[in-house]
């Protein structure tokens, strides 16, 4: 007879042992190679010690790169949930089978290509594209208006892709939501707008943050995106890091850069789990 | 007017969705007409055609690649699925620390492009030669951790109880699963390996790095962005078309198994 | 979506996942092609479609193409992968130089390759490879402006049409992005060397292309002919070959070096050390060399080739067409040829990186 705790072990091994070998073995190495030179052509030259990759990371040229590419991961942030949780929200009103299909409506996006999706957005941008055709022809403009390779471009292009997450996370939580409170609420003379700002609003809170904390490392660390609706003017911390992996051949910056990208996500998630942790608190001690 | 106000601000919301999924929509059915369009231009309509479908079907780089990314997606597919269940099993069985929780959750959320470089950094490491075998390795990675969390949730409401009832009838740990555990989750298992499959078959970035060079070991994804990089071929729409008429069918596919597993 | 709803209790992610858990050295991953086969690679488009199909009916190899966007990304590919799985590589040349001094491809043995015969004589005597020690010329050519003559007025002929352009330009033009030719724009608008390695020049032309950025539709190395004809761009910076592809599509597509002179850039074939049919790939590079199928090449790239047999069989009615193609060896290296730049390529990424990360 094997012990349960044995079992347990058993069970267990293949797959972490997997995710050990295979992503934190790959990322401790992407750690180590940060701490050396570049070799002249590329690749790592081990038998130069320096910290200089990690200085370079506050050179303000790059401090300008990620505080700018902070700057439209939070605009991409808000603005997805702005247009993704009254949507969610929207949603949470229809009868139960429309309730389905809404939500199926708002992932298949998710199900197809995401290059083919920004693809769509080259073709409807470009200064010859549809809109600008459609514009011109309407006699609303008489010069194709700069809707592609900018930041207007970067950011639509990341709302667009981010939104039905933002809908699914915050349809997660509107939907555990208990509706006698609302109720009770109103009952109690509170108005619509008060009902949604002291009850549902932090209700849901911690799913809007889960989604949005998504949203903004997703965001900060895309490459495609910028790469492709960029056209070179909007840089990412995602795009930096591509660069120096296959345009730059500088595989040691790229690793401190994605050191700086991994510190990033920690510290949000971290924020995130306190905000969940308060707003359960709270909730908890109100029941 | 108290009355009248949430049907007021229903009515907004309402509208708002509308807009919502007009602008979620509108340029995918862009392409879709596209694909159907003569010129193949993306400005004037020039006629119904389906051109770019017959050229898309004898279009050999895309189909080999399309074959690629089924490969891919299936040996990912098949390596998570299976490890990931079994992680699944383990961490219900007893109480998962938070660290573990907290090492489930990093292949998930992991930048793709960290993840990426980081095996690269590996392979090349290890002298690797790239190939279709080292985006499989890469992408049963984030895949394990999405299969156990859909198992995981399936196995909420398990009752662990039922295996060592079964195996104190005398079933062995084989016919114990098969006959008591694996009825009870599969429909979870499948829905797991359906996600599974559907992330592999779409990653991009971790595949561009990890790929090795020729056609034997290029994704779909990649075939496209080389299309889209490389300027644009109206096959492009097409291949669009044919890979949302799939998605579709898919999603389909995995909501009719959903309420099965309910009752 | 199940992970929305994890509770993400992340601190020391990494650190956390089950110590001890390493599994024992993993089993060699291995992916053989098939035997006999080799892999060519190439920029895209720059080859015949059916170049290889040929080979093969000729000489009986299988060979696969594999494309590359840019010198840089088949470069961090190789250099990580140690160049398996390649037999071939297309590279400019001083990427060829940089392979060479990696030990990543293979001297060329000329007694495999008799076609060398047929190329120019200056073909042969580069800066960055006298003697074809380790790479063999593929094309040649410059790099310059590429522009509508309907949509630009007047005739631009100095790269500050790139650097300082008009109103009437600004927003409709593109600019390479890869190292070198953008640096090279920098360079030779300022007067300095295709092969500048003072970093205080250096500098100095960063600041310049950091300027010019501002003017730009997009940074563009492989669609920028395209712009041009479809007229989301007015002018581009352009290999001229690739403007040919746009004159083929519009007659009002016109080809020009600047004023201040350019580089002479040279595409190599390099055969990587790492191959285990060199003996194919030299046949491959000989086959690409030979008279009939180096004029089918040069028709079809439409860029200038140190093939002379080929260039001298051209069809004229094309030279008319795309006169930049009628340059003769002579006057290619009136310009200066763009070579390795050692030491300072580390300067030139890091100052690439800087300025497509400029605001």
């Amino acid at each position: 007879m094997t012990s349960p705790r044995l079992s347990r072990t058993i069970l267990m091994a293949p797959g972490l042992g997997w995710l050990a070998l295979f992503l934190l073995v790959p990322c401790l190495l992407v750690f180590f190679n940060a701490f050396y030179e570049r070799g002249i052509y590329g690749g790592v030259d081990y038998d130069a010690f320096t910290t200089e990759n990690f200085a370079r990371l506050i050179d303000p040229l790059y401090v300008e790169v990620f505080l700018g590419s902070a700057r439209i991961a939070l605009i991409t942030t808000v603005l997805a949930v702005l247009i993704g949780y009254p949507a969610a929200y929207a949603i949470t009103l229809a009868s139960p089978g429309a309730q389905t299909r809404l939500l199926i409506l708002a992932m298949l996006p998710f199900w197809t290509n995401y290059l083919i999706r920004t693809y769509a957005w080259m073709v409807l941008l470009n200064r010859t594209g549809l809109i600008n055709a459609g514009l011109i022809d309407a006699g609303v403009i008489t010069e194709p208006l700069p809707l592609l390779y900018n930041e207007f471009a970067v950011i639509l292009g990341l709302v667009y892709s981010y939104v039905p997450f933002v809908i699914l996370a915050a349809y997660a939580s509107l939907a555990r939501l208990d509706r006698s409170l609302i109720e009770a609420s109103a009952d109690l003379g509170a108005s619509g707008a008060r009902t949604f700002l002291k009850v549902v609003l932090p209700l849901t809170l911690p799913g809007v943050a889960a989604g949005s904390v998504f949203v903004f490392v997703l965001s900060i660390g895309n490459f495609i995106t910028p790469d492709l609706l960029g056209g070179g003017h909007v840089q990412m911390l995602g795009n930096l890091i591509y660069d120096q992996f296959l345009t730059a051949r500088d595989w040691p910056f790229g690793a401190a850069l994605s050191m700086l990208l991994i510190a990033v996500m920690m510290v949000l998630l971290f924020t995130q789990a306190v905000v969940v942790h308060r707003a359960s608190a709270r909730s908890g001690g109100r029941a | 007017m108290s009355a009248a106000r949430p049907s007021m601000t229903r009515r907004v919301l309402k509208v708002h969705l509308v807009v919502v999924y007009a602008f979620l929509y509108v340029p995918i059915a862009v392409l879709v007409l596209l694909s159907f369009n003569r010129a193949g231009l993306p400005t004037v309509w020039t006629g119904f055609s389906l051109d770019w479908y017959v050229k898309l079907a004898s279009a050999g780089p895309i189909l080999s690649a399309a074959k690629n990314s089924i490969i891919v997606a299936v040996g990912a597919t098949l390596i998570s699925t299976i490890l990931g269940t079994m992680l699944a099993f383990g961490l219900e069985r007893g109480r998962p620390s938070g660290l573990l929780e907290a090492s489930l959750v990093a292949p998930m959320i992991i930048p793709d492009i960290v993840m990426a470089i980081a095996l690269l950094t590996f392979y090349t490491m290890l002298q690797a030669t790239l190939g279709l075998f080292t985006i499989i390795i890469a992408h049963a990675v984030f895949n394990i951790a999405f299969v156990a969390a859909v198992v995981r949730a399936r196995l909420k409401n398990f009752d662990f109880s039922l295996i060592e009832a079964s195996a104190d009838l005398g079933a062995g740990p084989i016919r114990t699963f098969v006959r008591v555990v694996l009825p009870q989750i599969l429909p979870g298992v499948v829905a797991a390996g359906l996600l599974a499959f559907t992330l592999s078959f779409d990653e991009f970035i971790i595949a561009y790095f990890t790929a090795g060079p020729g056609s034997a070991s290029t994704t779909l994804p990649m075939q496209i962005y080389a299309m889209i990089r490389f300027g644009v071929t109206p096959e492009i729409n097409a291949l669009a078309t044919v890979v949302l008429a799939v998605s579709v069918f898919a999603l389909i596919v995995a909501q009719r198994l959903e309420p099965r597993a309910v009752r | 979506m199940a992970f929305i709803d994890h509770k993400a209790r992340l601190l020391g992610a990494a650190a956390a996942i089950g110590a001890g858990l390493l599994l024992a050295s993993p089993a060699a991953i291995a992916q053989d092609a098939p035997k006999g086969k080799i892999v060519i690679g190439n920029w895209d488009g720059y080859m015949p479609p059916d170049l290889l199909e040929r080979f093969k009916a000729a000489t009986g190899i299988e060979a696969e193409l594999t494309v590359h966007a840019t010198n840089e990304e088949v470069m961090g590919k190789v250099v990580a992968g140690g160049g398996k799985g390649y037999d071939v590589l297309f590279v400019s040349a001083p990427f060829a130089q940089a392979l060479n001094a990696l030990k990543l491809s293979a001297p060329i043995d000329h007694a495999k390759i008799p076609n060398l015969a047929n190329l120019y004589p200056e073909g042969s005597q580069l800066k960055y490879d006298p003697g074809n020690t380790f790479s063999v010329p593929y094309a040649w050519g410059t790099t310059g402006l590429c522009y509508r003559t309907d949509l630009v007025e007047g005739s631009p002929d100095s790269w500050a049409a790139l650097m300082t352009p008009p109103d009437a330009l600004k927003g409709k033009i593109t600019m390479l992005a890869t190292d070198r030719w953008l640096l090279g724009a920098g360079f030779k608008s300022l007067g300095f060397s295709v092969n500048e390695t003072d970093p205080a020049k250096i500098d100095q032309a960063r600041d310049a292309l950091i300027a010019a950025k501002k003017n730009l539709l997009s940074y563009d190395d492989t669609t920028f002919y395209s712009k041009l004809v479809s007229g989301e761009a007015s002018l581009v910076h352009a290999w001229d070959g690739w403007c040919n592809y746009g004159i083929a599509e519009n007659k009002d597509i016109k080809y020009v070096i600047p004023k201040e002179g350019t580089d002479l850039w040279t595409d190599t074939m390099v055969v990587t050390s790492a191959s285990e049919n060199k003996d194919a790939a030299h046949a491959f590079i000989d086959f690409v060399l030979s008279e009939d199928v180096g004029k089918w090449v040069t028709e079809n790239i439409m860029y200038k080739t140190p093939n002379k047999k080929a260039m001298e069989a051209l069809d004229p009615a094309l030279l008319e067409q795309f006169p930049n193609m009628k340059m003769t060896p002579a006057e290619l290296l009136a310009q200066e040829q763009m070579v390795d730049v050692g030491q300072a390529q580390k300067a030139y990424s890091r100052t690439v990186t800087e300025i497509m990360n400029a605001k």
